[in-house]
């Protein structure tokens, strides 16, 4: 087996695992903070990916250039959902807030059927099938716009909750939510912010993935249970977590594709997953509760 | 006056009792056998990922009552059911067609699919008769409910195999390697198993197989597979595949600057699909597929396209000829059944297909007649390559339109 051979796998293992793990970001800190699991998290990814098709289908847009704008609307849906629906049902049986969000997703994947067909929709790009080549290495320039786009809106999120007033207050929240409650936080609102900027997260995730993965309305589901699969082995809450789980998981399917069987590649990130679950059951970057 | 009132009267009683012992007979299914409509439920995966070959199935359903109607005057209902390319889906959507009336079952494209309801059919005594699924076990269980106009795994590849051999001779070209990528459902791994089968009898065929490469079928991404095919520098791709896989596989060959000679189907769905031209466009080019095909040149096939267009002005028939095709001809043989059974009793109807023999047909091949197995043998198959974004017939020669293209235009050894 070449060299150039496992590098190219490897490498488009972490492209793909870094927007994998953006996408599994929001799912993150919408659980470290709201303490709520988003089980509508792949349908909302979903939507974004159909908000791409739709924009590049009428304006022509590529979905790189229109990814503020739909994570901007993407803030406030999430916001307001949060604050107009999810809110009344923090105080409630956690049973109660799971049947609420899979009613959530159940809606959204069937107002998808309605609305666009069980059809694939992609997007092409002019340059969907180019790519550089460095040494033997080729580098797929969706894959590399893609996870390039992950890192930079990781960072800025982390920054936000590193350095912004209303970050370190999010924060304060995750962290004891009854003595930000003490010091006179608005905490209804300041999940509302948190859950709009998950939903923002899985907004940008969805464009750049629509450029590397045709969009069906039933493809929510897989992209909930990976999200689900990433933050567990990351660490539930982590945002680090989410990301290095990303990157594990891509890495670790692309690897057991080429060195095992392709077919057996999700049957590996679900052993992976065991194995996390048995031997850190926090996760790799997440704190022991 | 008076006679003739008593005549009516007498008729009146007689009619009175008839309605009676009808009204009295019909809740245990007695007077069901001698309907004058034939209720099909048509099963087809037309949501899920192969959600667009069940819709372009569904074009073949939807037009054959009418024309079904001119041809033989029988009345059929289509009963139609979505699969959502799942097989506990299938089973239970059988199922539910049975207990609501369906006569006989029509379906399901696909392999796992079909069995599972095959599996209902027969042990709901209820007729079954596969339009599209290759899995030789579906008529190899001695079934007496189940019958199938389609060709097997084996005489696909079997087929499909003689093809590239006539391609390779049509072009005077000599492959010696080829990589063999194949979907990892019960369609593939039967296909897979009849190459296993095939290839070391087939000496005639100047290649080997120098690796084989299973995937998932609902792949999202198929760069590792792609990846791990061009390291094997095999001269060609022998590709069993589905439709969007198909997509996924081609695409990701342009982004590794992957030119191998050529990608040949040797029987498998996908690369003459609508879809697959809409989405790769200038990309779907040479593709080929040696596949069980229509006869352009068969009166059924003109009836077909004239009703086919009427429904689908937008629409050509030739993106949908194998889909809708072997649908309306299972249909057909449902309908050609009943009218010489004239009952819809699921044992009288069985009996009847099972003496079918419609030699005005639609698809490449001889009569429609099937075995003891329920099986119809000696369907033809052609080589179709994709060419100025069709599917094109170019062999064998006595139907081709134009001649092969191989290898592909910007072929590179790896």
């Amino acid at each position: 087996m070449s060299w150039d051979l496992v590098a190219n796998v490897v490498v488009a293992g972490v492209l793909t695992g870094l927007v994998y793990g953006l996408m599994a970001l929001g799912l993150s800190v919408i659980f470290g903070v709201v303490r709520v699991v988003n089980f509508a998290h792949g349908e909302m990814m979903t939507i974004a990916m159909y908000s791409a098709v739709l924009i590049f289908g009428s304006l022509k847009l590529d979905p790189f250039l229109v990814l503020l704008p739909v994570a901007a609307a993407f803030f406030v849906f999430g916001y307001v959902l949060q604050t107009g629906l999810i809110n009344p049902f923090i105080t409630r049986p956690e049973h109660t807030q799971f049947m609420l969000l899979i009613a959530l997703a159940i809606i959204m994947t069937n107002a998808l059927l309605m609305l666009f067909g069980p059809e694939a929709r992609s997007v092409q790009v002019d340059y969907q099938l180019e790519s550089f080549e460095l040494g033997g290495v080729l580098l797929d320039k969706v894959r590399l716009y893609a996870a390039s786009v992950a890192v930079v809106a990781a960072a800025s999120l982390f920054a936000f909750f590193r350095f912004t007033l209303t970050g370190k207050s999010i924060r304060a929240c995750a962290d004891n939510h009854l003595g930000a409650r003490v010091v006179g936080l608005n905490v209804k609102r300041l999940y509302g912010l948190t859950f709009g900027l998950g939903a923002a997260c899985v907004a940008v995730a969805g464009c750049a993935m629509v450029l590397l993965v045709d969009v069906t309305p039933s493809l929510g589901p897989y992209y909930t249970l990976l999200a689900f699969v990433i933050v567990i082995v990351g660490g539930l809450g982590s945002m680090t977590g989410a990301l290095l789980g990303g990157v594990l998981i891509g890495v670790s399917e692309a690897l057991a594709g080429l060195l095992i069987a392709p077919s057996a590649k999700s049957m590996f990130s679900f052993g992976l997953l065991i194995l996390v679950l048995l031997l850190r059951p926090q996760g790799l970057l997440g704190k022991r509760s | 006056m008076s006679n003739q009132t008593g005549v009516h009267r007498r008729r009146f009683n007689k009619a009175l009792v008839a309605a009676g012992t009808a009204a009295a007979l019909a809740p245990f299914g007695i007077l069901r056998a001698q309907s004058a409509k034939l209720k099909v439920g048509v099963l087809l995966p037309r949501s899920g990922f192969q959600g667009l070959i069940g819709q372009s199935c569904q074009k073949g359903a939807d037009l054959a009552p009418e024309v079904i109607k001119a041809m033989l005057g029988v009345d059929i209902e289509l009963m139609n059911a979505d699969t959502e390319t799942n097989v506990d889906v299938a089973r239970t959507r059988a199922e539910r067609l049975i207990q609501e009336g369906a006569h006989v079952l029509v379906g399901a494209f696909d392999s796992g699919q079909s069995a599972a309801i095959a599996q209902v059919a027969e042990q709901r005594g209820v007729p079954h008769i596969v339009n599209i699924a290759a899995a030789p076990q579906i008529t190899e269980q001695g079934y007496k409910f189940v019958f199938r106009n389609f060709q097997t795994a084996g005489d696909i590849v079997r087929e499909g195999l003689a093809l590239i051999g006539e391609l390779f001779q049509a072009t005077n070209t000599v492959p010696r390697t080829a990589v063999f990528m194949h979907v990892n459902d019960t369609f593939g791994q039967a296909m897979a198993r009849g190459i296993g089968a095939f290839m070391p009898r087939l000496t005639q065929l100047p290649f080997r197989i120098v690796d084989t490469i299973s995937y998932d079928p609902a792949a999202k991404d198929l760069s590792v597979e792609v990846s791990k095919a061009k390291a094997s520098k095999a001269d060609f791709v022998l590709l069993v595949s589905r439709l969007n896989d198909a997509i996924l596989l081609r695409r990701e060959m342009a982004k590794q600057r992957w030119n191998p000679m050529g990608v040949v189907s040797p029987g498998s769905p996908g690369m003459y699909e609508e879809q697959f031209y809409k989405t790769l466009g200038k990309l779907s080019e040479y593709c080929i597929s040696n596949v069980p095909w229509y006869n352009p040149k068969a009166e059924l096939t003109k009836t077909v396209e004239k009703a086919f267009l009427k429904r689908n002005p937008k629409d050509q028939l030739v993106f949908h000829g194998l889909n809708a095709g072997f649908t309306f001809e299972a249909i057909l043989v449902a309908a050609d059944s009943f009218k010489r059974a004239r009952s819809t009793d699921a044992k009288t109807l069985a009996d009847a297909i099972r003496q079918t023999n419609i030699t005005s047909k639609m698809m490449l091949g001889g009569p429609i007649k099937f075995n003891e197995k329920g099986q119809v043998e000696g369907i033809g198959s052609a080589c179709v390559q994709n060419l100025k974004l069709r599917p094109t017939v170019v062999l064998p020669v006595s139907a081709a339109e134009t001649k092969p293209v191989f290898p592909m235009p910007g072929y590179k050894p790896a």
